[in-house]
């Protein structure tokens, strides 16, 4: 294991880490903001993946695809607010789950019947196809930088809007007292609406980068969202902060977990024993790691004050 | 976010008694259904079915002991499922096939993973601990995964049913409904006496307003432990009951999926009642099973290509339902049964 | 056929059981194939495949009017016994045919068998179904599992690869896979690496293959950890200098989603749409004319499915009540399968050939694999030995 493998594999940690936080930031949002329990977040991941498919198949450029899908994914997401969401605001958690995962059934089977079972593709646009010598035969796609510099730009643009921006004080003051910011006369329900729609674009947008390099099909989303929960639950319910931070976590256990795991048991256990032993504990490291930090701090790293 | 479940607050006596014909119906339906399988010409069908059917209600009633009555949402519990299922699969396979060892290994197992889990889980409230449940139940599922040596996720098939006592006489298909049901009755019996007892009373306290259990001297934690050991023990002994049932045990038992729709079963059939579980268990497997050719049968009017087309997608029909059931149904199908007598 | 006396008798009593011949009525077949969830697409493919071989015999098997009982095992195997039992009791199938993965075969197995039913699989074949617990009344029209992958290794073997990288998801098939190519591949294994099933990001694995420099890759990723992993590879520059080997990754499910990228990919497999037969053209073009896509294995097997059952119906006059007369019709297999040669061994699994396939593009634009050169001929699979079952 050289420095330069290190490296390459903590840029892949640091990539998949800023995906899901693009999806995990709008989940932190509506639940923290709304205390609504979306599990339809990941369909809405799903459903950018497939505008993005459908979009690039029909103007046959990745960029105007992109320039379509976000519209699409926010328009689709609002329609989803009014139709159903919205009237589950004021009902217990378990309704909203019960109600959201009607929602995953319906989309997981709708995109089957519209778009086919068969996994859709991609192609990576043009300009960004290339790949970068890194060391001497160990190539990274530019694409990959493209998503990490996307990423770390949507990052800084939503700490900015956040804690910038009256949206964003509103935003902050209804993550840790939503009853309190009607009282001083908010429309409620019109932020609700801007954080849903906002979280809802922030997840196609992470579905429509993920499009080029990974397959698009229907399901996609289900793995992510539990992914998206331990995120926003490992950084706290409501914080931005918290949930960056414990996506990129997330990431690097992730990938470090899988190409060292074995390599660290070697230390203390001979060959076959620790590559069977990693095998089987590699899935389960972000569990562990959930775990334990939940056994620490029970409401996450950045508990939100309420 | 203490409050993630709410039941109909204060069980009236004279209301709870009215309710009770909703039991009696129920089991002397389950009574009654073996003499219907009988007529139908497809004995082991109906009655694989139902013994289904009753070996989820187990399992989505011991949820509901936590969930209707502690607000304390498990998102891990088909790992007890899992356990029961692999206590029998294991045991099974290195020449334990009776049932009298098997089920107390079971127990002793859940017991020992809810003991250990809920110390843990319980220190954490709300979604944290959804997802701390969810956690131990993905770490039971990877390590079933990786036992090359029972399947590995291919799972194992058992080459009969347990034994009881020697005998092989759970391989009728209608002895075994029969002892499947027992263990309903039983558990249902069991449940209702743990909820009406001092200690459900305190359980459903430390729901409401845990601060005020502890002001008034009760440890809050220890009683909601408890009961996660008890649900825990139940979900196992469920779990043998399915080994059984499908002569079968996977990982697939333990899925998160399998968890979130053990929930489901719960919220659907109504909180806190616990026949409502069970109630919630029927509905939910009979739909997965009838519900394609309901539509089928429904949609005569359209070509043979349209219906064929519209039974294969019938999660799209599934899942507004669900959002249905949710905005218009209050309290899920016991709210139901429940509306006309507030009328 | 060498048929035990007991069994004799317990066909004899069954068939007397079911006495009054059922000639003229509806011949009924279950379908039991994974219909929902991401591996859909297979079952899609099995499923079309079957119902297109019967309308090309008329809506008939074997003289008799069919009607084909779909049912979807939602990948859940405990789910699946229940609709097999409802398939069996309830629609009184003739056959089962189906599933497309071996957790659900395995789980089902004993329950169809029990009620002495047929049950033909077309792609499931785990190990303990060939070897150890074969059955009478259990049939592959496919493969055993691991023949596809062995198929890899003997080539990796006969290029004189020193040194092949080796990956495959963290589950049993996958353990399986690695077996199945280490079987004639005798060269340095420089690495086992399992990913966590449905890992969708392979970025990790492709720097240490980068930097190990093995002579060639082996891989088993079916289903969209395929689509992801063939589009990473290429998109690394790995493509052009380390040939990618693989089973169920590159096929007709998947190169619609994996493009150009896949092309010149390697797999193994018993059979290609490009095979040039009459039979075979025949099929691929009235199966794109009819579901818009190029045929893959599965669907293959499930047209030959039907086409084993047609032949054997045949036989026995349209007769399915004498079990043993219906196996041994089963058994001698006379039918034109779409892949030329085909028998059946003592197992119920075919004796076969088998070929190194290629991803290419057809000059229609749309991509299919095709035949490279054949790897193995009469092919039986290695636990066939270990079958005692007397069939």
């Amino acid at each position: 294991m050289n420095a330069t493998l290190l490296f390459v594999q903590a840029l892949n940690g640091l990539q998949f880490g800023l995906i899901l936080f693009l999806i995990a930031a709008g989940l932190t949002l509506v639940f923290g903001v709304m205390d609504f329990i979306n599990l339809a977040h990941g369909v809405q991941y799903m459903v950018g993946a497939y505008l993005v498919a459908a979009f690039s198949a029909w103007t046959g450029s990745f960029g105007w695809a992109l320039l379509l899908a976000l519209p699409s994914a926010l328009a689709f997401g609002l329609l989803l607010e009014v139709l159903v969401f919205r009237h589950l605001y004021d009902r217990d958690h378990l309704d909203q789950v019960l109600a959201t995962f009607g929602v995953i059934l319906f989309l997981n089977q709708g995109v089957k019947f519209v778009w086919g079972a068969a996994p859709l593709s991609v192609p990576v646009p043009e300009l960004l196809s290339g790949s970068v010598e890194i060391a001497s035969g160990l190539l990274y796609p530019v694409y990959r930088l493209a998503i990490i510099a996307a990423g770390l730009v949507v990052a800084a643009l939503l700490y900015g809007l956040v804690n910038h921006t009256r949206v964003g004080m509103l935003v902050r003051a209804g993550a840790s007292n939503a009853s309190m910011v009607s009282a001083l006369g908010v429309n409620i329900q019109r932020l609700f609406m801007i954080v849903f729609g906002f979280g809802a674009m922030l997840a196609g947008f992470a579905g429509a980068m993920v499009a080029p390099i990974l397959s698009v099909e229907p399901g996609m989303g289900d793995n992510i969202l539990i992914l998206a929960f331990v995120v926003i639950v490992i950084g706290g319910i409501g914080s931005i902060r918290g949930a960056f931070l414990a996506a990129l976590l997330i990431g690097l256990v992730d990938t470090v977990g899988r190409t060292f795991a074995p390599n660290l048991l070697r230390l203390f256990l001979d060959p076959a024993a620790a590559s069977q032993t990693g095998r089987a504990i590699a899935p389960m490291l972000i569990y562990i790691f959930m775990a334990a930090v939940l056994f620490f701090r029970p409401s996450g790293l950045f508990p939100v004050k309420r | 976010m203490t409050e993630l479940a709410e039941t109909p607050s204060a069980p009236m006596p004279s209301l709870a008694t009215r309710f009770e014909i909703v039991p009696i119906v129920l089991f002397a339906a389950f009574v009654a259904a073996p003499l219907f399988a009988m007529v139908s010409g497809a004995e082991g069908y109906v009655l694989s079915l139902l013994t289904r059917v009753m070996v989820f209600g187990i399992a989505a009633m011991a949820l509901d002991l936590i969930l209707g009555y502690g607000a304390l949402v498990s998102f891990g519990h088909a790992a007890f499922l899992g356990l029961g299922g692999y206590a029998v699969g294991i045991l099974a396979s290195h020449g334990i096939e009776d049932l009298l060892v098997q089920i107390p290994v079971a127990l002793a197992a859940s017991a020992i993973f809810a003991l250990i889990t809920g110390a843990i889980s319980l220190r954490t409230k709300g979604v944290y601990f959804i997802m701390i449940t969810l956690a131990f139940g993905q770490m039971l599922y990877f390590l079933a995964t990786s036992l090359a040596a029972y399947g590995g996720d291919d799972g194992m098939t058992l080459a009969s049913r347990s034994l009881v006592a020697g005998s092989s006489i759970l391989e009728n298909d209608f002895t075994f409904y029969w002892v499947c049901l027992l263990c309903l009755l039983g558990a249902y019996a069991f449940s209702r006496s743990v909820v009406a007892s001092r200690f459900g009373r305190v359980l459903r306290g430390t729901k409401e307003n845990a601060i005020r259990m502890e002001a008034i001297g009760f440890q809050p934690f220890r009683y909601q432990l408890a009961a996660y050991v008890l649900s825990g023990m139940m979900a196992g002994l469920a779990g043998c009951l399915l080994a059984n049932q499908a002569e079968f045990v996977s990982p697939a038992y333990m899925t998160w999926q399998r968890s979130g729709e053990l929930i489901f079963m719960v919220v659907l059939g109504g909180l806190g009642s616990l026949h409502g579980a069970i109630i919630g268990a029927a509905a939910f497997l009979l739909l997965e099973e009838f519900l394609p050719e309901i539509l089928h049968g429904l949609s005569f009017f359209l070509g043979e290509e349209t219906r064929a087309h519209l039974a294969e997608n019938w999660k799209m029909v599934f899942g507004p339902l669900l959002i249905l059931i949710v905005l218009f149904v209050r309290g899920g199908i016991m709210g139901l049964l429940r509306r006309p007598h507030h009328g | 056929m060498n048929v035990t006396i007991k069994t004799l008798g317990l066909a004899a009593a069954v068939g007397l059981a079911a006495a009054p011949a059922m000639a003229q009525e509806k011949l009924k077949v279950g379908l039991l194939l994974t219909l929902s969830g991401p591996s859909a697409v297979l079952g899609q493919h099995a499923r079309d495949g079957f119902q297109l071989a019967v309308k090309d015999l008329g809506g008939k098997l074997g003289g008799r009017d069919v009607e084909v009982v779909i049912v979807d095992d939602e990948l859940k195997p405990d789910v699946a016994v229940t609709k097999v039992k409802g398939l069996l009791e309830r629609d009184k199938v003739d056959f089962v045919v189906g599933p497309i993965f071996s957790n659900v075969a395995v789980a089902t197995h004993k329950p169809i068998v029990d009620a002495k039913t047929f049950y033909i699989s077309v792609n499931a074949g785990p190990s303990n179904l060939a070897g150890k617990s074969c059955n009478p009344y259990f049939f592959a029209t496919s493969y055993q599992n691991d023949q596809n992958h062995e198929v890899l290794g003997k080539v990796a073997q006969d290029r004189g690869y020193k040194k092949v990288y080796l990956l495959a998801p963290n589950y049993q098939a996958g353990k399986d896979a690695l077996a199945g190519f280490k079987r004639h591949y005798k060269g340095e294994i420089v690495e086992e690496s399992y990913t966590p099933l449905n890992t969708l990001d392979f970025q990790s694995e492709l720097a240490k293959i980068a930097s190990m420099q093995p002579d060639a890759i082996f891989t088993f990723m079916p289903g969209g950890m395929g689509v992801n992993l063939v589009k990473q590879y290429r998109a690394a520059g790995l493509a052009d200098r380390i040939p990618f080997l693989s089973a169920f990754t590159v096929d007709e499910t998947n190169l619609p989603a994996q493009q150009d990228a896949a092309i010149g990919m390697l797999s193994g497999s018993n059979w290609a749409p490009n095979m040039n037969t009459p039979e075979n053209k025949k099929f691929v073009a009235a199966f794109e004319a009819a579901y818009n896509n190029v045929p893959a294995s599965y669907a293959m097997h499930s047209y030959d499915a039907a086409l084993l059952i047609d032949a054997a119906l045949k036989a026995t006059g349209g007769k399915t009540d004498d079990k043993e007369a219906l196996r041994a019709a089963i058994k001698k297999a006379e039918f034109k399968s779409l892949r030329g040669d085909f028998k059946f061994g003592a197992n119920g699994f075919p004796v076969q050939d088998f070929y190194l396939v290629k991803a290419a593009k057809r000059p229609d634009g749309k991509l299919e694999t095709e035949v490279v050169e054949k790897v193995f001929d009469d092919y039986t699979d290695a636990y066939a030995k270990e079958c005692t079952a007397t069939n």
